[in-house]
């Protein structure tokens, strides 16, 4: 057979053109405008500055490192309030209960939301005075607990990373899910008769053959947490004050106040940290491409 | 009561202790729909003393939301299309033909998995041809971003997909495009289903690509319509319940009808080892 003329090349034009073009081509450039002083009035004179916008990220007093700071913790920390518990819940349901169908799509319902709508709904539930949080625990004879969820600098984060659990645990879990239901059930069996307890099965078993659902959740986890933006953007905008500010809502800050260069300098850091883990993320699956 | 009997009533307690967690808030704010301004400020869970169905006329005009659904139609479902159909042509060209520079582009494409959009520059990019502020410009980005997933998740799932099929198709007198839409597409349904549900449902969500790319409101989807919304009828929750209402339904229905395409598209595509 003519590879080449069963498999022609053009199939790859507009796909490759597409994401060249509007994809990457806009973070090369952005990495070259970095180091201009491009902003909202400078009309297409744009001068090359060197590392002054960097300098300006890493030294003044305009918290930009605590927003890069923020956007690490929120990394982490949302990734493990996440995972746990959907580990945890997917062999819950892997193990086979009574509708087990039910719960698995009322528990993936809120992932497929757009973000903007679950910021309002919980900006309503954790209102001070009449959302559904504090009433519920005030009915509950559980008043101590009131908090005032967002604009509380001791709480704010606490209820963004709770709406983010509330919406993210289910699709990790369905992705556990889908992993767990590939594992051979004789290795259980087996694991069984050499009287192995739930936390031995958990570690010998389950997580060895699970790593590629690990590696996905971890891979789409890791990302999703460098870029956030609608969650912050919506339900706190930042704030109180600057303290839920992160990475991305300090770029569309400088974008929308004009200053392209910082903006692009702030969008470079972010790409620099995305591609280290890009990198060697892509490097694990070649590597196992080539072991197949 | 055996030890795995209270087991499993604590599992089921567990779950459906969970479940309401995630049903209440959209209980509340559907059942707030339909109340008064000023009895839906109490944000309670109690029925309305009195149903107000016009809530729904009033929001559709006010928050000019048929336009806003138009425009999310638009964009979800032209991009999704031409994205994941042209994704499947280049992962088919790039499984069955291994050489280096193929290997290499799906490597290159991949890297799209992880970077971030600089929305900065790509409002650039789209000015520079005239394409800013403009709906096409709108859906040629939502096109290209979803392409790395897209060719990641199918071109896993071709390798299944048998050579001898091609061969037989050839033999047969097919050329590219019959071989392709005639033989490969069918046998991707299920993948490609998945990429299209999924997909759909990202850019009916997607909040930030149009709050760089459009300051009109004529090309607001309607994420931002209701944002927008929400900005000037800050006390009429009312109105922003049923708003919120309107603009989930779309996804929730098509959630529930592509479902079992979910999670099979999930084991298929990104568990596969």
């Amino acid at each position: 057979m003519n590879k080449k003329r069963i498999y022609p090349s053009w199939f790859l034009i507009i796909p490759i053109a597409l994401y060249a073009i509007f994809f990457l081509l806009p973070s090369a450039l952005g990495v070259g405008y970095s180091f201009t002083d491009w902003n909202a009035r400078s009309l297409g004179e744009v001068n090359f500055i060197g590392f002054e916008n960097y300098k300006e990220i890493f030294t003044s007093d305009k918290d930009y490192l605590t927003g890069i700071g923020h956007t690490l913790m929120f990394t982490v920390v949302s990734n493990i309030i996440k995972l746990i518990p959907a580990l945890l819940l997917a062999i819950l349901l892997n193990e086979g209960m009574k509708a087990k169908g039910l719960y698995r799509t009322l528990l993936y319902l809120p992932s497929i939301l757009p973000f903007v709508i679950i910021g309002l709904i919980f900006k309503s539930i954790f209102n001070y005075k009449t959302g559904l949080l504090n009433v519920t625990l005030e009915a509950l004879h559980l008043g101590f607990l009131k908090q005032k969820w967002l604009s509380d600098l001791d709480v704010v984060w606490k209820s963004i990373f709770g709406v983010d659990a509330w919406r993210g645990i289910g699709y990790v879990m369905t992705i556990f899910i889908a992993g767990l239901s590939a594992i051979p059930k004789s290795y259980y069996e087996a694991a069984q008769i050499d009287g192995a307890n739930f936390w031995q099965r958990l570690r010998h078993v389950t997580l060895p053959m699970l790593s590629g659902s690990i590696m996905i959740n971890l891979v789409f986890g890791i990302t999703y947490g460098l870029k956030v933006f609608d969650i912050v953007y919506v339900l706190t905008n930042g704030g109180p004050g600057h303290a839920t500010e992160v990475l991305s809502t300090y770029s569309y800050q400088l974008y929308s106040t004009g200053q392209y260069g910082m903006s692009t300098a702030l969008n470079t850091i972010l790409l620099v940290i995305t591609a280290i883990i890009g990198v060697f993320v892509v490097r694990q699956m070649s590597k196992q491409e080539v072991q197949q | 009561m055996t030890k795995k009997r209270i087991q499993s009533v604590l599992k089921h307690a567990l779950m459906i202790a969970l479940c309401l967690a995630v049903v209440l808030p959209f209980f509340m704010v559907l059942i707030n729909s339909f109340k008064t301004k000023s009895e839906a400020a109490r944000m309670s869970l109690s029925l309305p003393t009195e149903w107000m169905f016009s809530n729904y006329v009033e929001v559709i005009e006010k928050g000019k939301l048929l336009q806003g659904f138009s425009n999310s139609m638009l964009y979800a479902l032209v991009s999704t299309l031409v994205g994941v159909v042209s994704s499947a042509m280049a992962s088919f060209v790039m499984s069955r033909r291994r050489n280096k520079v193929n290997n290499f582009l799906y490597y290159f494409v991949l890297c799209g998995l992880f970077f971030p959009v600089n929305y900065v520059t790509l409002v650039r990019v789209l000015s520079t041809i005239g394409l800013n502020n403009t709906k096409i410009g709108i859906l040629i980005v939502f096109t290209s971003a979803m392409i790395p997933f897209c060719v990641f998740t199918i071109r896993n799932f071709i390798s299944s997909v048998p050579v001898e099929m091609d061969e037989a198709a050839v033999i047969d007198g097919a050329g590219p495009m019959s071989l392709f839409f005639k033989i490969i597409v069918p046998m991707l349904k299920p993948t490609l289903m998945t990429c299209f549900i999924l997909q759909f449902m990202g850019v009916w969500s997607d909040f930030l690509t149009p709050l760089y790319l459009s300051s009109k409101s004529s090309m607001f989807p309607m994420t931002m319509a209701v944002y927008q919304f929400f900005g000037k009828n800050t006390n009429y929750w009312n109105y922003i319940f049923a708003d919120i209402v309107l603009t989930c339904l779309p996804v929730i229905i098509v959630y529930l009808l592509g479902q079992r395409y979910i999670v099979g598209g999930l084991t298929s595509g990104a568990v596969k080892e």
